[in-house]
């Protein structure tokens, strides 16, 4: 692997502290080694007690495991959260535009900026949601989209999430766990809140209710309690003082959504699903569903219910549509892009694959469809028999494929095994479109635990870190 | 709120209290098989608490004799059980689980605690304490449980399931601890329980359901199986009998009535005023036996109806 210098967070390249980690920095010197493991073992039980975890697939049934949470907060200086923060807004703006526009007049494929077929025959398009309207034509209500830092400093979106994101509520656990463990540091730092979250996401969830409904019945839907995320389904239920409910709680009748209740049944205006496409509706799509709920994809069409996010809206954060959202902002909104978008070789080209065929060991090869940090292939972190065991998979099916190069992700001093070390981490901000759109400041970082490791999906070992936007 | 909700918070209590019940039953048995006058007769005092326990046949499946050791790990930690203690905290915890938003934090992470602990106790640490020092464990993690619930919950809907949950499992179990004893008891015994072995059998009893102190305040007397069985199914100011535990039972019932839900609110008043005007020697004319059966039986009636009028209705 070529020796790559990293963005480090907290340090300068001189070795000096920057100026937002200098507070912490101190702290963390002048506090006592043994003081600090206490505090991380409390932390560790507590998160048990809380039973903050997620569950495993591939594991025995019902396994649950903490994601391991680093006492070293992300800090990120109040002026470069204010032009993330624009960026962001673009293009999620943009996002939401270029769905509507998809499902009605076409304008972007007609206008030749996108191939045709790379919208219309991929698997995320759902021609049910052809010529339908939906309040505000806001589609992608809830975006977690992916940034890292990168090269010397500038930040590049690696993804934008607009199906079922997830992860705000260890932004909020890791928060309260840092308040509690640490209030001194609190005391110090002008750190922004995020505690708002849910009040501002039960806001933004009430302004997307069908036309016409005044006091609006929102529900958040979980496919259940051996969910991978079902504890986040549980909390954010909880916070903003709805009912969690499973498709066999709901029942439609004439095109309207209602939920079994011990007064009978209760009618449901806005359903925050927590359930992909494939599994909402039996009658409509995936018959062997059991989590969906029977005739809500006609209610829907009716307009009679609000989902959030709606149908189809994997159609714009698919790998395959991403090299185009630059593209999609200047077309819709007439701006420059602020964030970067990595460049991507997509791999149904020829020329893109013999590129790549020819690079695998500088590339990360991912699924067009992939999620989770599965089925990826970190060239310059992977053997060559690795390489060569993937190499085959591109070959037999190029168009599942794109490739970008491999970014030298910035790092940030971590607690590992043996004392602190840098360790690579992205951002996942939480946008939140409605009315209007709105975003608490920072987002949830995680961290790649595993020394070099570039992967930061808790699936696959990552961890967390309070992430602290310093108001100056 | 919703039904499947309302189930959950309604197994959750129930497991609870059930679990806390069996510990209850497993201490008094364990304790009477230590009299010195039982050394002979522990394996049928076992076996007649499995019986009522209904897990006679489940236990019979694995092991060939009632010892104390073997009742007792089959009764705290075997996971095929369904009625081991072990069973019940986990299923607790599962119900909870499924509606942790529902509960307060602090309720969620009394039961959560409980579990955890319990997954983690092996058999050879339980021989190393006692199994006393665990009954009581169970017993302090439930009356933990229950002040929290009372202490931090809104006094709303979900309250009141939890309290029906509750109050219809302790019903059932206080029932069948009394059964448990009359079983061993009765036979030959006469009306005042001065011979030492009952009296110590009479006081156990009496312990197992925190009622001893409460026996001799109520009535500054020797210990009768008569009396007994007058507090314990009677007194409703006794928070262990059936008249208290029904008493609770309807006006929880009657706090979340719904439109279909009349003919069940009637069965739980009659039941409940049944015992509020009854008068114990004419239960014992009836038949001991027979009274206790058929008023578990009524219990077991009343939770189906609940189930059907408010956990899992049908469309509409």
């Amino acid at each position: 692997m070529a020796i790559t210098k990293f963005f480090n967070e907290m340090t300068a390249d001189d070795g000096s502290v920057r100026a937002h980690y200098a507070g912490y920095a101190k702290w963390l010197n002048d506090t006592p080694a043994d003081r600090i493991e206490r505090k991380r073992a409390e932390a560790d039980a507590l998160f048990h007690r809380y039973g903050i975890t997620f569950a495993v697939y591939g594991e025995e049934s019902g396994t649950e495991r903490l994601i391991p949470f680093d006492i070293i907060p992300r800090i990120i200086p109040a002026k470069e959260w204010k032009s993330l923060e624009a960026g962001l807004r673009q293009r999620v703006k943009a996002l939401n535009t270029f769905i509507h526009d998809i499902y009605h007049d076409q304008e972007i494929l007609k206008a030749g900026h996108i191939p045709a077929d790379q919208v219309l025959k991929n698997a995320q398009y759902r021609p049910e949601m052809q010529g339908v309207n939906v309040p505000c034509d806001i589609y992608a209500h809830i975006a977690g989209v992916d940034v890292v830092r990168a090269g010397a400093g500038e930040f590049y979106v690696l993804e934008d999430n607009l199906r079922v994101p997830s992860g705000v509520s260890y932004m909020l656990e890791d928060r309260r766990m840092m308040m509690r463990l640490f209030p001194e540091l609190f005391a110090r730092h002008r750190v922004a809140p995020v505690e708002h979250y849910p009040d501002m996401l039960l806001h933004t969830l009430r302004s997307v209710a069908p036309v016409g409904v005044a006091d609006p019945t929102v529900v958040v839907m979980t496919p259940g309690a051996y969910n991978s995320a079902y504890f986040e389904h549980a909390f954010l239920a909880q916070q903003m003082g709805v009912e969690l409910v499973e498709g066999q709680d709901l029942f439609v009748e004439d095109d309207q959504v209602f939920m079994r209740t011990t007064q009978g049944p209760r009618r449901v205006d806005v359903i925050y699903r927590r359930v992909d496409d494939d599994f909402l509706d039996p009658q409509a799509f995936r018959k062997d569903s059991m989590i969906g709920v029977p005739g809500l994809l006609k209610a829907y069409r009716a307009g009679r219910v609000t989902l959030s996010n709606a149908i189809g809206t994997g159609v714009a954060d698919d790998k395959s549509i991403y090299p185009y959202v630059p593209e999609m902002i200047r077309f819709y909104l007439g701006e420059e892009p602020i964030l970067n978008n990595v460049p991507t070789y997509m791999c149904r080209k020829p020329e893109d694959l013999a590129y790549t065929l020819a690079h695998l060991p500088e590339l990360v090869v991912k699924e067009v469809h992939g999620a989770g940090g599965y089925g990826m292939l970190v060239g310059p972190a992977s053997t060559k028999e690795q390489i060569e065991s993937f190499r085959k998979h591109l070959e037999a099916n190029p168009d599942k494929y794109i490739s970008q190069p491999t970014l030298a992700l910035s790092n940030c001093p971590t607690f590992v095994e043996n004392g602190i070390a840098p360790r690579h981490l992205d951002l996942r901000p939480f946008v939140l479109s409605g009315t209007e759109i709105q975003m608490v400041p920072g987002g949830l970082t995680r961290v790649a635990l595993r020394e070099g490791s570039l992967v930061v999906n808790s699936s696959q070992g990552g961890g967390t870190k309070d992430t602290w936007v310093l108001e100056a | 709120m919703l039904s499947r909700t309302a189930d959950h918070l309604f197994w959750m209590a129930r497991y609870m209290e059930r679990a806390e019940n069996t510990a209850r039953i497993l201490d008094v048995t364990y304790r009477l098989s230590l009299l010195p006058q039982n050394g002979e007769d522990v394996e049928p005092m076992w076996a007649g608490m499995l019986k009522i326990m209904e897990l006679q046949d489940t236990f019979l499946a694995k092991h060939p004799r009632h010892t104390t050791e073997a009742v007792l790990e089959f009764m705290i930690f075997d996971k095929d059980n369904p009625g081991s203690i072990y069973r019940c905290l986990r299923a607790t915890r599962e119900n909870a689980h499924a509606v942790r938003g529902t509960l307060t934090s602090e309720l969620w992470e009394t039961s959560n605690e409980t579990w955890l602990k319990i997954r983690d106790l092996t058999a050879a640490k339980l021989w190393e304490n006692g199994p006393g020092a665990f009954f009581e464990w169970v017993k302090y993690r439930s009356h933990l449980s229950r002040g929290v619930t009372i202490g931090t919950m809104l006094q709303d809907e979900s309250l009141r399931f939890i309290r029906l949950g509750t109050f219809l499992e302790r019903a059932d179990n206080t029932a069948r601890i009394l059964e448990v004893k009359y079983l061993n008891l009765l036979p030959g015994s006469d009306e005042d329980a001065s011979h030492a072995t009952d009296y110590y059998q009479w006081s156990a009893l009496l312990q197992s359901v925190s009622a001893f102190e409460v026996y001799r305040k109520v009535y500054r007397d020797q210990i009768t199986p008569l009396r007994v069985a007058e507090l314990l199914i009677l007194r409703a100011d006794m928070p262990r009998s059936l008249a208290r535990s029904m008493k609770e039972v309807y006006s929880n019932l009657t706090r979340v009535s719904n439109a279909r839900s009349a003919e069940t609110e009637r069965l739980a008043g009659e039941l409940e005023s049944h015992l509020r005007f009854g008068r114990i020697e004419r239960i014992f004319e009836v038949g001991f036996r027979n009274y206790l059966e058929d008023f578990r039986d009524r219990i077991f009636d009343l939770g189906c109806r609940i189930s059907e009028d408010f956990l899992i209705p049908t469309r509409a």
